[in-house]
């Protein structure tokens, strides 16, 4: 089960996602980055605070973008990861190609060039 | 020897005994008349005969109890048959020993007591069979449909009918005594309650109602026959009646007659309506028809052609057709004893006529499933009733229904069409349910194959030499997995062994999986470094797979010579590393970025190769995802720690012992959760 909260913040987009990412729910989180990136957000921050589980099919979500991401220099940012999460992340070695970013002031100050 | 005591044998035993008794009583009858003339007396009680007689009714009853049998409808007509010869010898042998008498008549010889009385038994013990043999027909017609009413009602009358037999002893006349008269009346008035009993009639088709109406006739004419040459007086008696002294005879005489009567008249009556009730049969034997699950082999044009058939007999239309969309969207139209221009020119005649009448559909409320009733003129045709044919609630074609006369279709008529009409609906539903049912089979059984092909994608040995013993584990959670590992001998002490997992699972990953093993299997002919191995590997796999998946790896080289492991990892699972010196385990966290993440040359600045010279007894174990992740039922992972401990407290067994105490470990976390990924793991321990 996954549920996905879109909010408008000043100048970016945080996306929170909630519960488990598998293969059939990574469905929607594929969907709604796709509207967020085809809406033409440059700043896109996503919540990670609440998401207890992903599966290789959500990371695979996230590792298709990394290549649009570079390509049109969007500020694409994860925060708040749980330590199983990230560990995930690390494993894979996405961490080193996405920007995680331990909370959501870490992640915004970034955003603001501090 | 055995004997056994069936029904057979009882038969047999009765017959012998009636004929012993027959034989007694004609030897005492033959020993009366020479005592009679030389004036002895026999010394014979006089009941005696008479209790023979009795007995002799009696065997013949238990004969013909096990004689006839089992009585079904479609052997009605047997049976009064043989009624109907049984009777025919009786009385053709009385009659012959009729003309006999007649023919001798006036000689000495007609008067000699012998012959007289030899005729006499012959004659009676003739008609006593055939009397029993039609009684026991008869009872098993009554019997046919049987309640509990009329099968205690039928035990009290034979009941009284055995006893009746021995009332002869008493010696009565039916003529003097108003016991007897009394007696009589009584067991006639059952006799006549049962006959009412004609229920198999009404199982008889019209020509078998035609075969038993004669053959009972024939049975009627025998049994007057008989009760003429038994009771009734020779023309210069005074009397009517013969005197009547055997009760049982008697009554038996009144019931077989009555029932014969009853029966005959039954059929009479019945003969103009059978014809009905023969297709009201019909009808149901359609609707069976109708309802059994079509066979393998046969299709939809199987029931509809039954649908139609069926109805129009059932309305006694003159034509029809059916028409039916298929699920491939072609109309399919089946017609009977018309043409397809014919049904077009009728079709505009339907929709176009004004006297239209509209029948609700009694099982929807959606008026388009309503049946129509049309009068039409200008038309060969005056009627035509229109049904529309459901299936899965959903009007997918119609059944019209033609006749040559105005207002021919009935109210039932219209009954039985709507339930032939619905039950044909559910027979096509599962028809093409079941035709699912088998597809599905199929897929499954293609999930099959599919499996075995991919087991064959694993290796069934591993490269090993004496420096290191090698044991591998895999289980997928569905047919088909994404896991896989395999070894390649570079040379005589150097060793390749891969592991690796698709992302996602099930048919894709296992797509996946079997591509790997291809690159695995090319690359590594080329004795390649860890770190080109994966590159190459990564450029490989960015054309094949699609934009969302990934393929994790750990590429290891095992030199046995210079005991050193060299590895590189494409984001697999750090792997386990037991370092016996230390008594410690580990894992090997380099750095790394799984298969087809980052599709261009930069991928190489991610993998990092590391080597280490083991030493023995240190144990390699490389695993996939689906352990270390492996959750139980409070949501909690199997996890990096648990694996540690149990490696470094089983690192004493063999790598086949590890791997069993690391599932049977996973098992028992795990409990009643299911399997929701694929596991594989590799124990590798040095020597």
């Amino acid at each position: 089960m996954i549920e996905i909260k879109k909010e408008s913040e000043n100048n970016y987009l945080v996306l929170s996602v909630e519960g488990e990412v598998d293969a059939s729910s990574s469905i929607h989180l594929d969907k709604a980055i796709r509207e967020a990136f085809d809406d033409g957000n440059k700043q896109i921050l996503i919540d990670c605070t609440n998401l207890n589980y992903i599966s290789s099919a959500g990371l695979g979500v996230f590792m298709s973008y990394i290549e649009e991401i570079n390509q049109n220099a969007i500020n694409f940012m994860l925060f708040g990861l749980t330590e199983k999460v990230l560990k995930v992340f690390g494993i894979l070695g996405l961490d080193q190609l996405l920007n995680i970013k331990e909370d959501k002031e870490a992640a915004v100050a970034e955003l603001n060039g501090v | 020897m055995k004997v056994r005591f069936t029904g057979k044998f009882y038969m047999r035993l009765s017959l012998v005994l009636a004929i012993l008794l027959w034989l007694i009583i004609m030897l005492i009858d033959f020993l009366g008349n020479l005592a009679d003339r030389s004036q002895v007396d026999l010394g014979i009680a006089p009941y005696l005969p008479t209790l023979f007689l009795n007995l002799f009714y009696i065997f013949v009853l238990i004969y013909y109890r096990y004689r006839v049998t089992k009585v079904e409808s479609a052997n009605f007509v047997d049976l009064l048959w043989r009624v109907f010869a049984t009777g025919l010898v009786t009385v053709v042998i009385s009659l012959i020993i009729m003309l006999f008498n007649n023919e001798i008549g006036g000689t000495t010889l007609a008067e000699n007591p012998f012959l007289q009385s030899a005729f006499y038994n012959i004659n009676k013990v003739l008609i006593s069979v055939f009397l029993i043999s039609t009684f026991t027909v008869w009872k098993k017609l009554i019997l046919y449909q049987r309640s509990r009413r009329l099968v205690l009602s039928w035990r009290i009358f034979e009941a009284t009918l055995l006893i009746s037999i021995f009332f002869n002893l008493t010696g009565l006349v039916l003529q003097d005594s108003l016991i007897f008269e009394i007696v009589f009346g009584v067991m006639a008035i059952m006799a006549i309650i049962l006959s009412a009993n004609l229920k198999w009639v009404a199982y008889l088709n019209f020509k078998q109602k035609w075969k038993s109406v004669l053959l009972i006739l024939l049975i009627t004419i025998y049994i007057f026959y008989f009760l003429n040459f038994l009771y009734i007086a020779p023309d210069n008696s005074p009397d009517v009646f013969n005197p009547i002294t055997e009760l049982f005879v008697i009554v038996l005489f009144v019931f077989l007659l009555f029932y014969s009567l009853f029966s005959l008249l039954v059929i009479l009556f019945n003969l103009p309506t059978s014809s009905v009730f023969e297709r009201k049969m019909e009808e149901a034997i359609n609707f069976q028809r109708l309802s059994q699950s079509i066979q393998q082999g046969e299709n939809e044009d199987e029931i509809f052609d039954v649908l139609l058939t069926s109805s129009m007999n059932a309305v006694y239309a003159d034509a029809g057709w059916i028409e039916i969309h298929m699920p491939n969207g072609e109309l399919k139209v089946i017609s009977n004893h018309i043409g397809r221009e014919h049904i077009n020119r009728i079709k505009e005649n339907i929709i176009s006529a004004k006297s239209r009448q509209i029948i609700k559909n009694p099982l929807s409320v959606d008026p388009d499933t309503d049946r129509v009733l049309v009068n039409l003129r200008r038309s060969s045709y005056k009627t035509a009733f229109v049904v529309p044919l459901l299936i899965q609630n959903e009007v997918t074609g119609f059944m019209y229904l033609m006749n040559e006369v105005s207002d021919s279709f009935n109210k039932e008529m219209i009954n039985i069409i709507n339930t032939f009409a619905s039950q044909a609906s559910v027979s096509v539903e599962n028809f093409r349910l079941m035709g699912e049912a088998l597809l599905n089979e199929r897929y499954k059984e293609e999930l099959n194959i599919a499996k075995s092909v991919q087991q064959a994608l694993l290796p069934k040995s591993l490269d090993h030499n004496d420096g290191f013993k090698i044991h591998a584990f895999t289980e997928a959670a569905a047919e088909v997995g994404g896991d896989y590992y395999d070894t390649y001998k570079l040379d005589e002490h150097r060793f390749a062994v891969v592991i690796g997992d698709v992302s996602g699972n099930g048919t894709s990953a296992a797509f996946h999986m079997s591509q790997m093993k291809g690159i695995f299997q090319s690359l590594v002919q080329l004795d390649l470094d860890p770190k080109t191995f994966l590159v190459d590997a990564n450029n490989a796999l960015s054309n094949c797979l699609e934009r969302t998946s990934f393929i994790t790896l750990t590429y290891f080289i095992i030199d046995t010579d210079k005991k050193t492991l060299e590895f590189a990892r494409a984001g697999h699972c750090p792997t386990l590393y037991y370092d016996k010196k230390e008594k410690h385990a580990k894992y090997f966290e380099n750095k790394g970025l799984g298969l087809g993440i980052l599709r261009n040359e930069t991928f190489a600045n991610f993998i990092e190769v590391s080597k280490i010279k083991y030493k023995s007894d240190d144990i390699l174990v490389l695993y996939t995802d689906g352990i270390s992740e492996a959750t139980n039922q409070e949501n909690e992972e199997f996890g990096y720690d648990r694996m540690k401990t149990l490696l470094e407290q089983n690192s004493h067994y063999d790598p086949v012992m590890v791997q069993k105490v690391f599932i049977s470990k996973l098992y028992e976390f795990c409990k009643e959760t299911d399997l929701n990924d694929d596991y594989t793991m590799v124990v590798i321990k040095f020597n």
